[in-house]
Order: structure tokens, then C-alpha cells, then sequence
């Protein structure tokens, strides 16, 4: 068994905090660093107790079965899922009134008929945009319509409808739950105690483990996607309103409590409104989870568009996924657009008319609304017609197939994609899990729990240390490392493009405006499309699921750190200039070290997306906890699934916290 | 209203009508060219108003199958025994619905230039002479299996760990990329082993070649751990669920008629996987030009 865990010791270097750079000698300064000495011991004691046992595995004694219990709970809960009285009179009544609720919202949108909804999404993005016949509304309608008339031309009508109806109840209850927790974490700091640490979690854990315990309760369908999004997608808009009812302005407080406002008074008058803008970005955030949530459980029955894009991966039919997946980014641009320009127009300080006319202006928009939909009905037309549909999947196979045949390999020189796949297979990710196998699972978790506590403490340390050893105990401690060794190799390629391009981005502005966009698409696709393509590109394999990894994570990454570079102080770098450092210089000693807080972020955002890839990246051969997870989805093996989806969990857990960029530093650099 | 229901017991059932047909389509194609086909002669020839083809895998089909959002499962393969008896036994919320005509088998299979060469290997007691041929990247040594698509019937681990052999299972993740991996080596008359399957449009294409497995007989991979003999040949089933069986009418009756070959099921499935057609239109293709097999699945007014 070879030992080669360099790779890992520099992760280990972009977490550790830089040594002072002046002084007497790198070896000195290294002495007077107590964190850099505990790490280095810690990875020395790694290294040398690898190099000694080559043999890491969790001992046999210290596991437990934790698999029967499972596979008991689920018999009983398929034996019972409807005849029990917890389920009668209190899950299939959750389950019911969403499933209604669906498909009342699914049949409303079907009566407006396609041209009522195209008209309904045109109008309201107009009101978003200020509702004028200025450049803002008119572009916002114009996207609207532009959406709404892709996916009819594109033949995907029909999923995109069943897609928001999903959405808009997921998105209403997701909502109110967001907003009433958030007014318990704004209003009193013990639930904000006990809050922020759920919040912390739930945003580090892969959509996919969401899923399988909602399965179990409610059965296939719609009603366990209901739930899972509701409680993926809820936490942003209870943050961000707490955060927004904390900020508020203490001198607007402080002048309504001088008028004699009740307690009550100030939360509707004065807290709440100062608190619009974030709980507006909030709700546009939760509408994003929700976006990507409800395609990615199409894997558990709930229909709409990710139908076509799981039916793809299983035909790996790029055309058939192409007019889905860009149905989805046009919806969550629009979407996106929308909510933000609701947001924007919080800030105008005074109201442009009067509510008299506001609520004019909306009987206006409803009976414009109705009389389309009217319209439609009387010309028989609520469904798009057929023949204004064109097929894309055809000329998108054949261009696809041109570049996997010209792509795969024979490249001069390059080589081509299939021949890097098995290189970075070979070089990078077979070593890591080598060296990861061969470590003893004591100095495994030594290292994690020192890199926890040099980024946050005690806390931290003790937390990842549970976390490991939670897999271990589960006897999952193989199949974690093999997927730990995925997100390390995929993550170092995602930080070093990350970084690279970020930093070019910041500097040059062109780069900046040109790369924008294709980020906002690339950071709205839903996790599945990646997937598709690389199977062709790279085969299949650990390698196909990293690449996908590289790219699904790059956008955050690219985001942050060119955002950091370009908010620090310009009279710093202004400062370097007039003592004449070079370009060279200018990055490495001032913006870089002065952008180190969101290039933590970005680490920490980073690590968060590529698990969540990895672990999808199960379904094109990456192996380990990922295909365990869809095993147990699809096989209805719970004990198995449920398990795996803890170990993925626990990983997601210890690389937070290993990466964590400590409170202080994250609000910093978020604000 | 709502408070009144709130109160009572929730209803555990949706119900179906013979209006909406709602079949499931798990994920491998030869199952989507049954359930396309189906779909097609339902709305157009049946009069049924609307199909829905779910994507449901199998395990998932049968809970789909025993509280009603799905009326019939075209093709199942016998890989939930449990779940056979606790719904059709026990709960008798699903009832069978006759032969599909198709006669799946799953086996072991290398392909042919490779057992030409080495003829030995068709039997499984060799097969550890020849792992180290099967070596890759990942397998740590050991002979490379390719795997199963998780949603699949298989006892591959267990067969694998009960007969000693020196290999290690790659996880393909999907029927797609498992097909993928072998059409790729196969055109690089790389060695290779896998689990495979008939049928298969993609062996129109390919010759394998089956490797011996201790024999298939009744109750030899009960419990599953103790697996140690090969796969049965399964007749492929029909299921349907028994509200839908009894009040489904026409659409009822015409599920129970369908019935058809491995090769014609083998030309949907080729049509939808190989030539990229959409599930309807392959479909509508077969229907028209085999008139003569479809005729009889319809019910008599």
C-alpha cells in the first residue's frame, strides 16, 4: 500500500493561518506559532503512524449495528402507514393537505391556460419593476414573457406548470414557517441560541439526505417532496429575518418607543418594516432552494421538470434533458429577477401612489388577467398548441456526440478528457484514499480535531471528532473515506480555478462583466444536468462525478473571492502603489492577505457545494456513500440508505467545521 | 370544513378511475418501450383520456402500486419478495396480471473475444485465475466486476464474497452508464466482466457470452447473505393494483391482454436508447407497422 499523503498536507496548508512573514527565518517563526505547531504534529503523528501501520481500519469491536433497528422501523412503518392512528390522524393529513393543495394550485393554472399565465407572469413582473413604462418594468415583463414562451416552444409546458404549482406551495408554507421562526430568533435571544447552531447545520447538509426520511413518513410522492423542500428551503428566510429585525436601526426604535408605542406596535410599525429588505433577499433565497429541491426530488416521485432530466440520466440523452434543464434556468432567472426587484423598490423612500391607486392598479392587472384567461377558454386554447413546438434534442445529440467522439481522447498532446479522467483517477484521487485508508482512524480523527480547533475552538474540535467517529461506529468508516477523499481532490481543483479566476476577475473588469452571467446560469442549473455530460466526457467514475463537482462549485467560489478582492480598501492598495510594488506584489501582499476573510467563505462555500455534488455523483459511478444513499432510495433499504445518509451528513459536519472561517470573520465578510 | 376533517381520520387511498391510466416506468428502457407502447394504444385506440407514465424505480412501484397513485407495473423482474407478499398476500391491495411474454435472465457475462481466447473462464471456478486480467484503476488489486445499477435485482456481493472470488464490485450508478461503460469497452476489445441482462436492445450490438454460476433452484438465494447458485430465467410479470384491476374496465382488461416478444420489445427499446427517438414517437413507429400483434389486445366493444 503506498502513503502518499502530500496532497493532503496542502489542504492542510490553505486552512492554517499564514506565519508572520518578517522575523529571523521561516523555522523560527514556525517555533513561536503554537497553532502551527499542533498541526504539525498532528499531521506528523498522521504521517508517521500511516507510514508505521498502513492500516486504517475502524476496529470491528467498536461499531454498531445500527442497520436492523432501521430495516425494523421501516417494515413497521409500511406495515402501519395506514392503519396507525399517528398516521391517520396527523402525518396523512399533512400529506393530504399538500397533495390538494398541489393540485388545486396545478388545476388554477391549467383554467388560466397558457395564455393567462404567460399574461399573470408578464403583469407581475411588471409591478416588480416599479410598474411604469420605464426601462426596469419593461425589461422584467420582458423576461417574464421570453420564459414563459421558451418552455411552451420547447415542449416542456405542461412539466414547468406541475413544477410551479409545487413551488408556489412549497414556497407559501416555507415562507411563513421561515418568517415566524425568524420572529422567534429576532425577538428573543434564548431561541436565537438555540436556533442559529439548526440553521448552521441544515445549510451544510446535501439536499439528498433531506430526502430519505421524509420517504419513509409520507411514501413516494408528493408529500415527502412537500416536506423535505419546506424544511430545506425555510432556513434562509428565518435567518435573514432575524437578522433584519436585529439590525434595525436603534434611533428609529428608540423614536417609536419615545411616542409610546406598545410592544406590539413597534414590531408591526417600525421593526418589521426596517426589516423588509432583508427578509425580501431572504424569500428570494428560499424560492432558489425551493427551485432546486423540487427537481432534484423528482428522484422520489414528484414529477414536473426534473422528470425529464432523471429519464435522461437514465438513457444519458443530453437532448431530452437540454429543453428542461434550460425550462429551469429561465424560471429561476425570472424568478430571481422578480424577487429582487420587489427588494430593490423597498429602498424607494417615499411611495410612488397612493394605495388607493395601488389597489386599483392590482383589480386592473386581475381582470387583465381573467379576460386573458377568458380569451383562452373561449378559443379553445388553455393548452400551448402543438404545433408551435420545436425539437432541440435532435441537433444537441449530434452536436454532443461530435464532441465526445472529437473530445474523448487521441488529442495530440492534451490527450483528451477520457484519458485526464483516468490520470486524475490514478494521480490524485487513488492516492488520497490510499493515504486516507492507510492512516490509523486515531490519527485520522487527532488531524480532524486539531484543524477544528484551529478554525473554531473547542466546539468545533469536538463536533468533528463526533463526527468521525459516528461513521466509524456506524461501519461506514471505508466507504466515508473514499468519498471524503472525492471532495478533497475535487475541492482543491475547485479552489485553485476558484481562486485563480476570482482574483483575475477582480483586477480585470472586463472579465468580471463577461463571466457574470455565465455564473448566474451556472449557479441556478440544478445539480442533476451536470451530470449528464460527463459520462460522455470522462466516463464513469469517481473522476466524472468530481469534474461535475469542479464545476457545480466553481461559481460560488469565483463569486466570493472576486467580490473580496474588490471590497477591500482601496487606500490600502492605493497606499502599495505609491511605494511602487509591483502588480505581483500589490496581490500577493496586500489584496490577498487583506481579502483573507471571504476567501475563507469561499473555502468554507466550496466545501459545503463539492460534498453535495460528490455525493449525487454516485449515480454516474462515483461509488461510495452516494450510490449507498440511492440504493437505499430505490431499493426501499432504509437501514442501508439512512446510514449512508448520516455518514454523509456527519462529513458534511466535520468539513465545516474544519473549514470554518469563525463567526467573526463570516459576518465580516458577508456584510 | 377544515376543522371538521382535522378531526377525523385522514383517507389513506387515492382513488383511481378508468379515465386516468397511471402506469409505472421504472428505469431501464426495455420497461419504457412497454409502457410507451401502452400509453399509445390506450389514448388512441382504448379511448382512455389521459396515460401518466410515472418514473417510479421497482421497490418504489410496489408502495406506488399498493396506495393507488400507480394502477400497473408492466414488467417486474421479482426482485421484491417482500414487498410481493406483504401487498399481495397480506394487504391484497395488488393483484397479478399475467406473463409479459418477455423472459428476463440475469447473468454474468464477458464478452466474446475474450472467452474466445480464454474459453476457461466461462466457468465461475476460474474465475480468480483470471482476475488479474479484470484489474482497473480503482479496484484495489482485485478483478474488476461491473455492477448493477443500484435499483437492480442483484446478489452480486454476496455471490461474489460466498464463492471466494477475488473480485471487487464497481458501482455503475445507472443502467445508462453501466451500458455506456461496457459499448466503450468493447469497442476497445478491452477484457472486461459484467452482470448483464435479457433483454437488451444493446446486445444486438455486442456478442456475450454467459459465465456458469452454480445452478438456480427454488430458495437457493434465501436469505440473500447465503446466496450461493446464479439467477433464474424469470417470465416477467405483470402487477396491478386491485382497485384499478377490478373497476379499470377497458384499460384493465387491455393491461391484462398485452403481451409480446423479447424482440419486439428489443425494436422500442432500440429505437428510444440507440437512435435517441423520443418514448412516443418509437412507440407510435412500432404500433403502426404491427397492426397485426396489437389487434388482439384490444377489448371487444
Amino acid at each position: 500500500m503506498s502513503v502518499a499523503p502530500s496532497p493532503v498536507l496542502e489542504k492542510k496548508d490553505s486552512v492554517s493561518p499564514p506565519g508572520p512573514t518578517e522575523g529571523p527565518g521561516p523555522l523560527a517563526a514556525l517555533v513561536r506559532n503554537p497553532k502551527a505547531i499542533a498541526l504539525l504534529v498532528a499531521v506528523l503523528v498522521a504521517v508517521v503512524s500511516a507510514a508505521v501501520t498502513a492500516n486504517g481500519v475502524w476496529p470491528s469491536d467498536l461499531t454498531f449495528d445500527v442497520r436492523s433497528p432501521l430495516d425494523d422501523v421501516n417494515t413497521w412503518m409500511a406495515q402501519n402507514r395506514d392503519t396507525h392512528p399517528i398516521f391517520l390522524y396527523f402525518l396523512l393529513h399533512i400529506s393530504n393537505t399538500s397533495e390538494s393543495a398541489v393540485d388545486g394550485v396545478l388545476s388554477g393554472l391549467e383554467s388560466l391556460g397558457f395564455i393567462g399565465v404567460t399574461v399573470a407572469a408578464v403583469l407581475i413582473s411588471w409591478y416588480a419593476g416599479g410598474a411604469k413604462l420605464r426601462r426596469r418594468s419593461l425589461t422584467l415583463a420582458g423576461i417574464a414573457f421570453g420564459t414563459f414562451a421558451v418552455i411552451g416552444v420547447l415542449d416542456v409546458w405542461e412539466e414547468a406548470m406541475e413544477t410551479l404549482a409545487l413551488m408556489v406551495v412549497c414556497v407559501a408554507v416555507a415562507g411563513l414557517v421561515g418568517v415566524l421562526l425568524g420572529l422567534a430568533a429576532g425577538l428573543s435571544d434564548r431561541a436565537e441560541r438555540i436556533l442559529r447552531p439548526v440553521f448552521d447545520t441544515m445549510q451544510v447538509l446535501p439536499a439528498f439526505s433531506y430526502l430519505l426520511p421524509f420517504v419513509l413518513m409520507f411514501d413516494v410522492g408528493t408529500p415527502a417532496v412537500f416536506m423535505a423542500t419546506v424544511i430545506y428551503s425555510a432556513p434562509p428566510m428565518a435567518r435573514l429575518t432575524s437578522l433584519g429585525l436585529r439590525g434595525a436601526d436603534a434611533a428609529a426604535l428608540e423614536a417609536s418607543q419615545s411616542l409610546g408605542a406598545s410592544a406590539w406596535q413597534r414590531l408591526w410599525t417600525a421593526r418589521l418594516p426596517l426589516a423588509r429588505k432583508p427578509m425580501l433577499l431572504g424569500l428570494n433565497q428560499t424560492i432558489m432552494m425551493c427551485l432546486s429541491m423540487v427537481v432534484l426530488a423528482t428522484v422520489v416521485g414528484a414529477g414536473g421538470l426534473g422528470d425529464p432530466i432523471f429519464t435522461a440520466i437514465s438513457t444519458l440523452d443530453v437532448g431530452l434533458a437540454a429543453p428542461a434543464g434550460i425550462a429551469i434556468v429561465l424560471i429561476a432567472i425570472w424568478l430571481d429577477r422578480t424577487t429582487a426587484a420587489f427588494g430593490e423598490r423597498v429602498d424607494d423612500s417615499a411611495p410612488e401612489r397612493s394605495a388607493f391607486v395601488t389597489r386599483i392598479l392590482w383589480a386592473v392587472m386581475a381582470a387583465v388577467i381573467a379576460g386573458a384567461a377568458v380569451l383562452g377558454q373561449a378559443l379553445g386554447r388553455t393548452e400551448w398548441p402543438e404545433n408551435w413546438v420545436v425539437d432541440i434534442s435532435q441537433p444537441i445529440n449530434e452536436a454532443f456526440g461530435w464532441i465526445e467522439r472529437e473530445l474523448g481522447s487521441g488529442v495530440p498532446v492534451l490527450g483528451g478528457t477520457l484519458t485526464w479522467a483516468s490520470g486524475f483517477t490514478r494521480w490524485v484521487i487513488n492516492p488520497l484514499f490510499d493515504a486516507l485508508l492507510a492512516t490509523p482512524w486515531w490519527a485520522v480523527l487527532l488531524l480532524a480535531g486539531v484543524l477544528a480547533y484551529l478554525a473554531g475552538r473547542w466546539r468545533a474540535a469536538v463536533t468533528a471528532v463526533l463526527a468521525l467517529g459516528a461513521i466509524g461506529a456506524m461501519g461506514l468508516w471505508n466507504n466515508s473515506m473514499d468519498t471524503l477523499s472525492q471532495v478533497i481532490a475535487a475541492l482543491v481543483v475547485t479552489l485553485l480555478l476558484g481562486f485563480a479566476i476570482g482574483v483575475f476577475a477582480a483586477r480585470v473588469d472586463w472579465v468580471d462583466r463577461m463571466i457574470r452571467p455565465v455564473l448566474d446560469t451556472m449557479q441556478t442549473l440544478p445539480a442533476f444536468i451536470y451530470l449528464i455530460p460527463m459520462v460522455g466526457l470522462f466516463g464513469s467514475g469517481p473522476a466524472a462525478g468530481a469534474v461535475a463537482a469542479v464545476i457545480f462549485a466553481l461559481p460560488a467560489v469565483i463569486r466570493i473571492t472576486s467580490q473580496g478582492v474588490r471590497q477591500i480598501d482601496p487606500s490600502a492598495l492605493e497606499a502599495a502603489r505609491s511605494l511602487g510594488a509591483s502588480t505581483g506584489q500589490q496581490l500577493w501582499q496586500v489584496q490577498l492577505p487583506l481579502a483573507r476573510p471571504a476567501l475563507l467563505v469561499a473555502l468554507n462555500q466550496g466545501v459545503v457545494l463539492v460534498l453535495s455534488m460528490v455525493v449525487i455523483g454516485g449515480i454516474i459511478g462515483g461509488g461510495a456513500l452516494g450510490v449507498d444513499v440511492i440504493r437505499g432510495l430505490t431499493k426501499g433499504d432504509l437501514g442501508l440508505g439512512l446510514t449512508s445518509g448520516i455518514a454523509i451528513v456527519c462529513l458534511g459536519l466535520l468539513l465545516d467545521r474544519i473549514s470554518q472561517p469563525g463567526k467573526d470573520v463570516k459576518e465580516r465578510a458577508l456584510r | 370544513m377544515v376543522a371538521l376533517s382535522a378531526c377525523s381520520a385522514a383517507d389513506t387511498k387515492s382513488s383511481g378511475s378508468a379515465d386516468e391510466v397511471t402506469i409505472s416506468v421504472p428505469s431501464w428502457v426495455g420497461a419504457r418501450a412497454n409502457a410507451e407502447v401502452a400509453k399509445v394504444l390506450l389514448e388512441d385506440e382504448v379511448g382512455v383520456k389521459k396515460v401518466e407514465l410515472k418514473q417510479l424505480d421497482e421497490p418504489i412501484a410496489w408502495d406506488a402500486l399498493n396506495n393507488g397513485k400507480a394502477d400497473a407495473i408492466l414488467e417486474d423482474w421479482d426482485g421484491q419478495p417482500k414487498k410481493q407478499e406483504l401487498y399481495i398476500d397480506q394487504k391484497k391491495t395488488v393483484v397479478k396480471g399475467g406473463d409479459l411474454g418477455v423472459t428476463g435472465h440475469i447473468g454474468w457475462y464477458v464478452p466474446k473475444y475474450y472467452a474466445d481466447k480464454h474459453p476457461e473462464i466461462l466457468d465461475y471456478k476460474n474465475l480468480n485465475k483470471f482476475a488479474k486480467d479484470f484489474k482497473s484503476d480503482r479496484s484495489g488489486g482485485k478483478g474488476e466486476f461491473i455492477g448493477a445499477a443500484p435499483s437492480y435485482t442483484t446478489y452480486d456481493a454476496h455471490l461474489i464474497k460466498n464463492l471466494k472470488l477475488n473480485f471487487k464490485i464497481k458501482d455503475t450508478g445507472s443502467e445508462a452508464v453501466q451500458i455506456k461503460e461496457i459499448q466503450r469497452k468493447y469497442a476497445d476489445k478491452e477484457p472486461f466482466i459484467t452482470y448483464w441482462w435479457e433483454p437488451l436492445w444493446a446486445n444486438a450490438d455486442m456478442d456475450m457470452v454467459e459465465v456458469k454460476l452454480p445452478e438456480f433452484k427454488e430458495g437457493c438465494n434465501e436469505p440473500e447473505t447465503k446466496t450461493e447458485c446464479g439467477y433464474a430465467n424469470t417470465p416477467l410479470q405483470k402487477y396491478f393494483n386491485a382497485d384499478f384491476a377490478k373497476d379499470g374496465g377497458d384499460a384493465a382488461k387491455f393491461l391484462k391482454n398485452f403481451k409480446w416478444t423479447t424482440e419486439q420489445q428489443n425494436e422500442v427499446a432500440m429505437s428510444i436508447a440507440k437512435d435517441k427517438m423520443s418514448g412516443e414517437a418509437a412507440a407510435k413507429k412500432w404500433v403502426k407497422e404491427n397492426k397485426d400483434v396489437w389487434e388482439s389486445w384490444i377489448p371487444k366493444k
